[in-house]
């Protein structure tokens, strides 16, 4: 067990609570830095991709982790994101601007989506995420102007700093300055008033709302920077896959998404590294699994879904609160030892809060 | 002339909706949560269905009849076994719990029956009526028969039958229900497995037209509108904003030069929306159940 012996106020509101966590989190920046080193384009590529995916994990864990808002259609918003940002690099407008005017388009989308559905609750809002992502996916294929329709859009890959995004080890660095980036950004909007009156109505909305919460101000504002970090990933991801396709942005990819953050632990922004990591490196997992099974179903292509669902089930049932959650038992295991109790982490028995007046 | 024709077909393709609607709203009555695997549960009825008439040769009624009670069955120890545990649990558990069950049926399906696109022959198919210049198909027809039936089955169960009144009284209050000696987890249970063959009745009605493969499960998103519309609480609600559903997306299909081009895929999830913005409460809900903020 760490005591910290507090001598100045600004200890309070360090974000490395002490030098252990300064001095691991600086290594993990340092291998993250010299990676480029010992690894090749394709390993390179793969981290790239969890580096957006984390991104887009910060947006929907602030949105369903941190305000309990839950989102079943968040792949609009990285698909508004990545269509933005493609169209605005097709008309010249250079990467360093397109970013910017990417993350306020996503925000005003995610606003404008927020305001009207904000008097719904709970089952209510999943629902009608739903739906606004179905409708979100046909827009980008209707929208041919935009979005070029089912035909797709080549996404152009400029030049930025003198470097080209084809370089895997340029792009590998822009990806992990974004998701550092994003990182301090969601850590500092947590801790701020903004993150406290947030994860106030995750808890109760009653309680936030008798403590002066402006219930529908935050939700919007949650769905609006939510949205912010969801369309920045898609941004990225644009250059990632090149080639934007509508049925790219499709109901599995808000699903993938959401279990991102199931597996990844919600409530907690290491959770959403962590479940990137593993939604990442699902597809090797899948092959891997295929190899190992008998070929009658080790070659269907059923597989896939069903682990997914699987997985799912498995993390909602016996482990809540996802990876994170794990590494938290583990590492409080260590640090009691040999006093840990089981029965600091278990589930707290409740009754089912009603939604009914 | 046409405007009536095209109303006919809506109906019957309404009356699917509002049968899938019919199992979110039950389970939603009883026991406040969704069950997002709705969809898939019909998927699975139609699948039992083409396994026991198609491939086993069974007669249609029989057939029928064995999948309502294959599916009701499942229905019911998926509720106790699985779905059960998460009571108490913020809804969005549920939600993510519902959602990843329906991906283990899909995936179980596409795996144990394949992906192909199957049939099976009903005494229906491929038969028409005539009838004031109208053409009315024998599928449509059974569809409409069908729901008729079944409603005012449940109808008489949840009034008469001692089972169905436990059932309504603990949908209305757990605890009251308890203490009057109903053993609710059982009646939950039961529910849900009525509300599973439920589904499995609309798979087996439905597979005439749609033909079976693993993508009919996606009825089960478009229902929601249904329910949602009818007011989540209400079951002939389910049945109308099922029905309302399916005029509207009949004619916004043939309208649809007149409105904009795709329009009629997304009328569903448009009058989901549009019913969430202006009215949440649903058509017939007799409760203000939505809370507004």
């Amino acid at each position: 067990m760490r005591f910290i012996f507090k001598t100045k106020y600004s200890q309070d509101i360090n974000i490395a609570k002490h030098n252990g966590d300064r001095f691991w989190y600086s290594l993990l920046i340092l291998i993250m830095t010299a990676l480029p080193l010992v690894l090749d384009d394709f390993y390179l590529g793969e981290i790239s991709y969890i580096c957006i995916l984390s991104i887009a994990g910060i947006g929907l864990m602030i949105l369903s982790g941190y305000t309990g808002l839950a989102s079943l259609g968040h792949a609009a918003f990285l698909g508004v994101g990545a269509y933005t940002h493609a169209f605005l690099l097709t008309n010249g407008i250079p990467f360093y601007a397109s970013i910017p005017i990417v993350i306020i388009v996503s925000f005003l989308v995610g606003a404008a989506i927020g305001i009207p559905i904000l008097r719904l609750t709970g089952m209510y809002l999943a629902i009608a995420t739903l739906a606004l992502g179905f409708i979100a996916e046909h827009v980008f294929i209707k929208w041919e102007h935009f979005t070029g329709g089912n035909r797709g859009l080549p996404v152009p890959q400029p030049e930025f700093l003198g470097m080209s995004f084809y370089d895997s080890v340029f792009f590998y660095y822009v990806c992990l300055l974004f998701l550092i980036a994003a990182m301090f950004a969601a850590i500092n909007i947590l801790r701020s008033p903004t993150g406290r009156a947030f994860v106030a109505i995750r808890d109760s909305e009653i309680a936030a709302q008798s403590l002066g919460v402006n219930l529908g101000l935050y939700k919007a504002l949650s769905f609006a920077i939510s949205g912010a970090f969801t369309g920045l990933a898609g941004a990225l991801l644009a250059h990632y896959i090149g080639y934007l396709a509508p049925d790219i942005f499709n109901i599995f990819l808000s699903l993938t998404l959401l279990l991102l953050i199931v597996v990844g632990g919600m409530g907690s922004l290491h959770g959403t590294v962590f479940g990137a990591i593993f939604v990442g490196f699902l597809p090797q997992l899948i092959a891997i699994c295929r190899d190992y099974l008998p070929s009658s179903i080790g070659s269907q292509p059923g597989l896939e879904p069903m682990l997914f669902g699987l997985i799912l089930v498995f993390f909602i049932l016996y482990e809540p609160l996802g990876i994170y959650g794990r590494w938290m038992k583990i590492k409080l295991f260590f640090e009691l030892f040999p006093t840990y109790k089981r029965q600091t982490f278990k589930k707290q028995k409740v009754f089912t809060k009603s939604d009914r007046v | 002339m046409q405007l009536i024709q095209l109303i006919i077909d809506g109906v019957a393709s309404g009356c699917i909706y509002g049968l899938v609607a019919l199992g979110f709203v039950l389970i939603y009555k009883a026991t406040e949560t969704i069950n997002f695997a709705q969809g898939d549960i019909l998927m699975l009825g139609a699948f039992v269905a083409y396994s026991l008439i198609g491939i086993l040769g069974m007669d249609y009624l029989t057939g029928f009849a064995l999948t309502v009670l294959i599916i009701a069955v499942f229905g019911f120890f998926l509720d106790a076994v699985v779905v059960r545990q998460i009571i108490g649990q913020p809804a969005f558990a549920t939600v993510m719990l519902t959602i990843g069950l329906g991906f283990i049926f899909r995936g179980f399906a596409s795996i144990y029956w394949g992906t192909d696109i199957f049939s099976f022959s009903t005494p229906f198919s491929g038969k028409i009526t005539e009838f004031n210049g109208l053409i009315i198909s024998y599928v449509n027809l059974s569809i409409i028969v069908g729901t008729a039936v079944l409603m005012s089955a449940l109808y008489f169960f949840f009034t008469f039958s001692k089972i169905g009144v436990a059932m309504r009284a603990s949908s209305e209050n757990q605890l009251a229900a308890y203490y009057m000696g109903i053993p609710v987890k059982f009646i939950f249970s039961l529910i849900w497995s009525i509300s599973a063959g439920v589904a499995a009745v609309a798979g087996v009605l439905l597979a005439p037209i749609t033909l079976v493969d693993t993508s009919i499960s996606l009825i089960g998103l478009k229902a929601f509108a249904a329910a949602v519309l009818g007011g989540f609480g209400s079951i002939p609600g389910a049945i109308v904003g099922g029905i309302i559903i399916g005029i509207v997306e009949q004619l916004c299909g043939t309208y649809e030069n007149y409105l904009f081009e795709g329009v009629r895929e997304i009328s569903a999830y448009l009058v989901l929306i549009l019913t969430l913005i202006i009215y949440p409460r649903g058509l017939f809900s007799d409760k203000a159940e939505v809370k507004k903020v």
